[in-house]
């Protein structure tokens, strides 16, 4: 076929393309996500018993804070990343700024802690088990954007395969946070980054196969 | 920001809106300016040059959709065809090595070149692989330039199924160009 054939073939019928075709395809892999992840974590974990009296603590709302943040940071470099030529440009201030921002916390309320409760406040009871129920919780998002993604047209793999896994994991560990009994600073800031981070890993290691086009 | 950059993105606006008349005329003379670009940075690979011409217009058609009228064209045009040029060269690891280096100077508009070169690779016989599905409502909207609702009375599909069949046709397509080589 030449070139001008081909060019008649794509020009021909083709149909406009509705506006905010990408931003739509996100809200319906995210919408989906959601539903996966909150009905893992439904039928895995349940929410926390004293829920009601958590809410009244500002510990609580950081801890949701903190993962929300992230969420949106990493929501705005999935998008920037989605297309061609897409630049991570102030994503990843924004990203960073919640990350420090618990860190900063966290050194202060081990400041501020007698020597021997340190190590409760930055283990807990649950560290061991807490990145990888976070990163388990992920999975439904995690497949729901690299199936948005997909359909898109990232040119830096990698780095958007990265961006997909922060994004699915900062949405686990929000879901997770309504589960999750611990309260402290340290705790959070180590191991529920880390459990954000692992699906970012994965992403970033899988993302130059997953999401070619 | 060039003369072509402002004519081709007006051009391509149009033609997303739903202009194909347009739409044709952005593809042909984007096609002009990517062969440009193209043959300069593949000039040890000649022969190379038409068929990823014909392999990036496919790629911008199919990621259309990805275009944000308020960036730059010549950037996005320029990283698809990037993207597509880096991954024929890794396809070709090994064989050959690039002549001139990969830049980040999106001059992707610069030069025009409207000598197309006879493709090696023969998308119509590529076409003629993809199942019924895709193949019919491509063959009919596509080649014959039947209407959708025409293209579905000849098929028996529904207008949706023609839509669809057409676009999963073209991905389909683009998928094999890349399992091919």
């Amino acid at each position: 076929m030449k070139t001008d054939e081909l060019i008649a073939l794509l020009a021909n019928g083709a149909q406009a393309v509705e506006p905010h075709a990408l931003q739509r395809r996100y809200v319906t892999a995210l919408g989906w996500g959601a539903f996966g992840t909150t009905l893992m974590m439904a039928i895995l974990l349940g929410v926390r018993p004293d829920l009601a009296e958590a809410t009244r603590l500002p510990m609580f709302w950081a801890k949701l804070a903190f993962p929300a943040a992230l969420f949106a940071g990493a929501l705005l470099a999935v998008l920037r990343l989605s297309r061609p030529g897409g630049r991570l440009g102030h994503a990843l201030s924004v990203i960073a700024a919640p990350v420090l921002a618990m860190w900063l916390l966290a050194a202060i309320v081990l400041l501020v802690a007698a020597p021997g409760e340190r190590g409760e406040l930055i283990l807990g009871i649950s560290a061991a088990s807490c990145p990888f129920t976070i990163a388990l919780l992920s999975v439904p998002l995690f497949g729901a954007v690299l199936w948005a993604m997909k359909g898109l047209a990232p040119t830096r793999l990698a780095l958007a395969g990265a961006a997909a896994g922060l994004l699915s994991g900062a949405g686990g560990a929000l879901v997770y946070a309504l589960y999750c009994p611990e309260m402290a600073a340290p705790f959070i800031g180590i191991w529920y980054l880390l459990g954000m981070l692992l699906p970012a890993v994965v992403g970033a290691l899988f993302g130059p196969r997953l999401l070619r086009w | 920001m060039s003369a072509s950059e402002d004519r081709l993105r007006t051009l391509l606006v149009r033609g997303l809106a739903g202009d194909n008349a347009t739409y044709h005329v952005f593809l042909k003379e984007l096609s002009a300016h990517l062969r440009a670009f193209l043959r300069g940075r593949l000039s040890r690979l000649p022969d190379e040059v038409e068929d990823l011409v014909q392999e990036t217009l496919l790629a911008i058609h199919n990621q259309r959709h990805t275009y944000d009228a308020g960036q730059p064209l010549t950037a996005w045009i320029h990283a698809i065809a990037r993207y597509k040029l880096i991954d024929l060269l890794r396809r070709r690891a090994g064989r050959d090595a690039l002549n001139d280096p990969l830049d980040d100077e999106p001059d992707v508009l610069a030069a025009s070149d409207i000598e197309a070169a006879d493709a090696r690779r023969d998308l119509a016989r590529l076409l003629a692989r993809l199942p019924d599905r895709q193949r019919l409502p491509i063959v009919h909207m596509k080649l014959e330039g039947l209407s959708v609702v025409e293209a579905a009375r000849m098929t028996g599909m529904s207008e949706s199924a023609v839509k669809v069949g057409v676009h999963r046709g073209l991905k389909a397509l683009a998928a094999m160009i890349q399992r091919e080589r």
